[in-house]
Order: C-alpha cells, then sequence, then structure tokens
C-alpha cells in the first residue's frame, strides 16, 4: 500500500532569489524516480490544506537523497521555504508520468563497434528546469541544454558536470544571451532527434511551433494548479488531442501527465 | 479496545461503518485504492456520472482558500456506458457498497442514467441536483422546492434502488428543500454540496477559477453543513449522509450527534489519502472513549 512519508529535510538553502534547494533523506522514494516526475508536499499548516507539487530535480539512489529546487510562488511554497534541516516533511511520490527515455541506437547489434548515441536537445524555462537536471543524468549521447531566465540563473553548472553543452539566456541580459529561449534557437539554430521542454506556457507553445517546424519528436512537461496530485479530483486539466480523433478531451496532468507528446497538447489562445 | 457496533442502516441497505467518499473526490476508488483499503469502508460514492460524457469546464479549475478550497470541474465524466464497463467492475472486487452519483441537465438526463442503472449491480443512487436545469433557464435543480419535488419523484419512478438526493445548501432554507425531497419520494438526503465562491487574483486583476466561480469546500465549511444537518435531521425522518469539511473522526461524530447516520469524507482526501480510515479510526476511539457499544447511541442525540 502507497503512503504519505515523513522525511527529514538534510538542507534547505537559498540559491537564487526566492529560487530555494531543498535536499530530502528519502530512501523509499529514489528507487522509483523517473525524471520529470514530482513529489506532493503537504505545508502541514492548518489553513494551507493542500499538498505542493513539486518536480523532482535529482535523486541518488545510492545515498537514498531527493533534490527539489523550487521557487517561493506563495503562502504554500513561502512555509516549504522556511522549514529547518532535521525537521520532518511530509511528502507523496513520486509521481505523474516522467520523461520518456528511447533507446539509443548503440543497442543494435550492429552498432556495437560503433554506437550511434541520439543528440538531445532540452529547453527549459524559470522553474522549468531544475527537472531537467535528472533527465540529463539518464540521457546518453549529446545533450545541449538551452535554458532561460527572467534574470539570476539556477542551475547552469549542474548541467555542465553531468557532460551537458549548456547555453543561457536572460532577458535582463545579466547572464548569457539577452532575450529568452527563442532567441537562442535563433541564434543557435540546434539540430536535434529529441526534444525534451519545460517552462512558462507560452514558451512550451513556442518551442512547440518550432520543434514542428524542424519536425523533431518533442516532449512536453506542462504545469496546472492540482489538489490531490494522484488522478482523482480532476481539477489539473489539459486539454490533450484524443488518438485518431478530430476531437479532444480533458486529461490529468497530475496523473496521465506532466509529460504529453507536442502533437497531443492543444494549446489554447 | 472493545470491538463498537459500527453497522449502520441507510434507506434498507447495511453499511459495515458509516464512513463512505465524498462524490467527486474520489473517482471511482481507482487511484486511493493504491493508499486506502477500500474494504474497510462502509462505501464509495462515486464522482457525477451523466447520459454522456462531459469534458469540464477550463482550467484552472481549483485555488486553495483559508482552510478550503474552490473548485470548478464542472463534472467531468465518461458517461454512464464507460462507468459501466469500467468503474462498477472495479468496486465490485470489493467488500464494500457503490452509491452512484447522478449528474443532468435535464429531468431526462437524469432519468435515463437512473434506468441504465436499474440492472446494474449497485446499491445506492445519489441525485445530485445541484446542476443548472437548461430547461429553466439554468436554474439551479436543487434552489426551488418546486423542482427538486419533480425531479426526485420522475426518477424514483426508473429506480430499482433506494434513491438519495444531495442537497445544495445554497438557498435560504434547506428544511423547506429537504421536505421537497421527502415528498418526491427521496429514500435519503445527503448534504451538504459545495458552498458558491469566488476567489480573486488581485496581482493579475482577474478571478483564479476559469469558470470565474467554483464550489467551496473543506473545514471552512464544516459548522454550515453541521447546521443544516441538524436542522433536517429534525424535520425528516428520512436517513442522512452527513457531508462538509469532515477531517477527523471527532468531525465525524459532530455531524453523527447532529443527525447523520453516514458521513462522507471529501476535501480531506486531498490532504491526506488515508483521511477515510483515519476517520474510520476516529470515530471507533471516541466511541470506546466513551464506552459506547453502538454508534446509534450517539446519534442525533443533539
Amino acid at each position: 500500500m502507497k503512503k504519505k512519508h515523513i522525511v527529514e529535510i538534510l538542507l534547505n538553502e537559498e540559491i537564487a532569489p526566492n529560487n530555494y534547494r531543498m535536499v530530502l533523506s528519502a530512501k523509499e522514494i529514489v528507487e522509483e524516480v523517473v525524471a520529470g516526475q514530482f513529489v506532493n508536499v503537504y505545508c502541514n499548516k492548518g489553513e494551507l490544506l493542500l499538498p505542493r507539487p513539486i518536480s523532482i530535480c535529482e535523486v541518488n539512489r545510492e545515498s537514498g537523497e531527493l533534490t527539489l529546487v523550487y521557487a517561493v510562488v506563495g503562502k504554500g511554497t513561502k512555509v516549504i521555504s522556511e522549514m529547518k534541516v532535521g525537521e520532518d516533511l511530509q511528502i507523496i511520490g513520486p509521481l505523474g508520468r516522467g520523461f520518456m527515455i528511447l533507446e539509443d541506437e548503440e543497442d543494435e547489434e550492429e552498432n556495437q563497434e560503433n554506437p550511434v548515441y541520439l543528440e538531445h536537445l532540452i529547453i527549459a524555462g524559470g522553474i522549468g528546469v531544475p527537472p531537467m537536471v535528472e533527465l540529463v543524468k539518464n540521457l546518453k549521447g549529446n545533450v545541449t541544454v538551452l535554458l532561460g531566465f527572467r534574470c539570476n540563473p539556477i542551475l547552469e553548472d549542474i548541467f555542465k558536470k553531468y557532460g551537458a553543452t549548456v547555453h543561457v539566456a536572460t532577458e535582463d541580459g545579466s547572464v548569457g544571451l539577452k532575450g529568452n529561449v527563442m532567441d537562442l534557437i535563433n541564434q543557435l539554430k540546434p539540430k536535434a532527434d529529441m526534444v525534451y521542454s519545460c517552462g512558462p506556457k507560452p514558451m512550451l507553445k513556442a518551442v512547440a511551433q518550432w520543434s514542428k517546424k524542424e519536425n523533431i519528436a518533442t516532449q512536453i512537461s506542462l504545469e496546472e494548479r492540482m489538489a490531490c496530485g494522484i488522478g482523482a479530483c480532476l481539477v489539473c486539466t489539459c486539454k490533450i488531442q484524443k488518438e485518431e480523433e478530430t476531437d479532444w478531451e480533458n486529461r490529468r496532468v497530475c496523473k496521465d501527465g506532466p509529460v504529453f507528446w507536442r502533437d497531443e497538447v492543444i494549446w489554447d489562445e | 479496545m472493545s470491538k463498537v457496533d459500527l453497522r449502520v442502516n441507510i434507506a434498507g441497505v447495511e453499511l459495515k461503518n458509516p464512513v463512505m467518499t465524498a462524490s467527486g473526490t474520489f473517482g471511482s476508488g481507482i487511484e486511493y485504492s493504491e493508499y486506502v483499503d477500500l474494504n474497510r469502508l462502509g462505501a464509495v460514492v462515486t464522482k457525477g456520472v451523466a447520459n454522456i460524457p462531459w469534458k469540464g469546464n477550463a482550467s484552472p479549475r481549483v485555488a486553495e482558500t483559508y482552510g478550503g478550497m474552490l473548485n470548478s470541474v464542472g463534472l467531468q465524466n465518461p458517461g454512464i456506458e464507460e462507468f459501466i464497463k469500467k468503474d462498477i467492475p472495479f468496486l465490485r472486487q470489493y467488500d464494500t457498497k457503490i452509491i452512484v452519483n447522478i449528474a443532468g441537465r435535464t429531468v431526462e438526463d437524469y432519468c435515463s442514467v437512473v434506468e441504465r442503472l436499474a440492472s446494474e449491480d449497485i446499491d445506492l443512487l445519489e441525485l445530485n441536483i445541484s446542476c443548472p436545469n437548461v430547461k429553466e433557464g439554468g436554474v439551479c435543480f436543487g434552489t426551488v422546492p418546486s423542482m427538486v419535488e419533480h425531479v426526485t419523484k420522475e426518477v424514483k419512478k426508473f429506480a430499482k434502488q433506494p434513491l438519495i438526493v444531495k442537497l445544495t445548501p445554497n438557498v435560504t432554507d434547506i428544511v423547506e428543500i429537504a421536505k421537497a425531497a421527502e415528498a418526491g419520494g427521496a429514500d435519503g438526503i445527503s448534504l451538504i454540496n459545495t458552498l458558491l465562491g469566488m476567489v480573486i487574483d488581485i496581482h493579475k486583476r482577474k478571478p483564479v477559477l476559469a469558470n470565474v466561480v467554483g464550489g467551496l469546500s473543506g473545514p471552512a465549511i464544516k459548522p454550515v453543513a453541521v447546521r443544516m444537518v441538524h436542522q433536517v435531521a429534525k424535520a425528516t425522518k428520512l436517513p442522512i449522509i452527513g457531508m462538509g469539511g469532515i477531517m477527523t473522526g471527532e468531525d465525524a461524530i459532530e455531524f453523527i450527534q447532529a443527525g447523520a447516520t453516514g458521513v462522507a469524507v471529501g476535501t480531506a482526501n486531498f490532504i491526506n489519502p488515508r483521511a477515510t480510515l483515519d476517520v474510520l479510526e476516529g470515530i471507533e476511539n471516541y466511541l470506546n472513549q466513551y464506552g459506547e457499544e453502538k454508534i446509534g447511541d450517539v446519534r442525533g442525540i443533539i
């Protein structure tokens, strides 16, 4: 039977204005984690009822450590940011359907000698950046990461540590290219076999349009306000194209997603 | 700890205990079955189902409030055929009663779902009359006594299982509504559904919910719910399923003392996936603490 886990906070520090890294001792959880999944964090504070869904940044299966990187965006995340090292935290997870990692061609027998790896392109913005860390760790082949921020980039060095080529854009021009990830795309004209994207909706929509034009298979991680986080309450739905039909349906970001294929997602406005 | 008798009877159906799920918060139990042994529940009340699939409202559909939450899911459901194919067989694997909540936009919609369920292996029907009546200019069925009596009477003609009518609290006089349901032939009453509310994001200067308004649930509404259960218990002879902000066994006991036979756990499931069982164990603890032998001994004592 699944249950709420009580885990110890090992670290909870501000890594950039309003952005925090929290490390948890969560042996029971890390084993099953797939990049792109999330956990529900319970604030455990009277009037703040609902759990906060926070994407998993990274796991260490040996030490049992689970890392969350989150932004303070409201009362709940504020409470979480004020929790102290050594305190217990209530969480459930891992939740949702993460990124699909396709087999590289090295698995085919004829390529054993000279493996041909896929070319991966990660495009992430703002608080959509953290879940990409665990993804980079699990991808073989070349990984290029395009990161966009308003200001104050986060996690740039971690992507480099795991061997990715990283390009950064900031809207205020303080670091990297002045602009956003689309400006990076226009400048770098990247080629890839697979695109993975997470970030604000307008960014995701622009990435989806570009990758469709370039005919690159793309996985998109969506975000929506949630309540239960396990697929029962139907408050976090997004519009998804029905297979082989013209009609669409509302599907659950928490259970059917958060990662969807680009061509399934219907963008409003 | 002595074993207390938790059995309750709702409209002729015996439940092993009074704890059930509030419609719309638990799906058909498929997702929560990973966290909760459904065999321990008195009943599972399924999410509202209509005669055809409903897409529901646009997102965002949820807004947290002080001690509560607003939702505007808009009764998204797969339609009765899909429900009969998947959800009833799933729930029948468990030793718990099945209460099917029914949504509709017209009296005919409700009747067609109830008629379709007549031959199905379910235990009770729960009629959600908080839906807007499209033939009456979108007036909520549950707010006009004559409409409540009419829809109950019509649905009863097709019902093979006992019919519980779930009342909306967004009315001036809940007693008048409950009496209308009783006059229409209801076999039981569920209350309360959510309270209509609204939250504004003052920074974006627009409502948080895409639907503008939504239903308020959670501990914030509990006193309203207890008051209404008490009023209705005094005014009708029907068994009552009480709900609205139940988080603990003590909360459930409050509803039972106010006159409820069953209690439903809703929003609490989101805060604690095991909430239903915690409520059940809390009820047992309370009865043991006061040396009560059966749950009926504390029912309706206020």
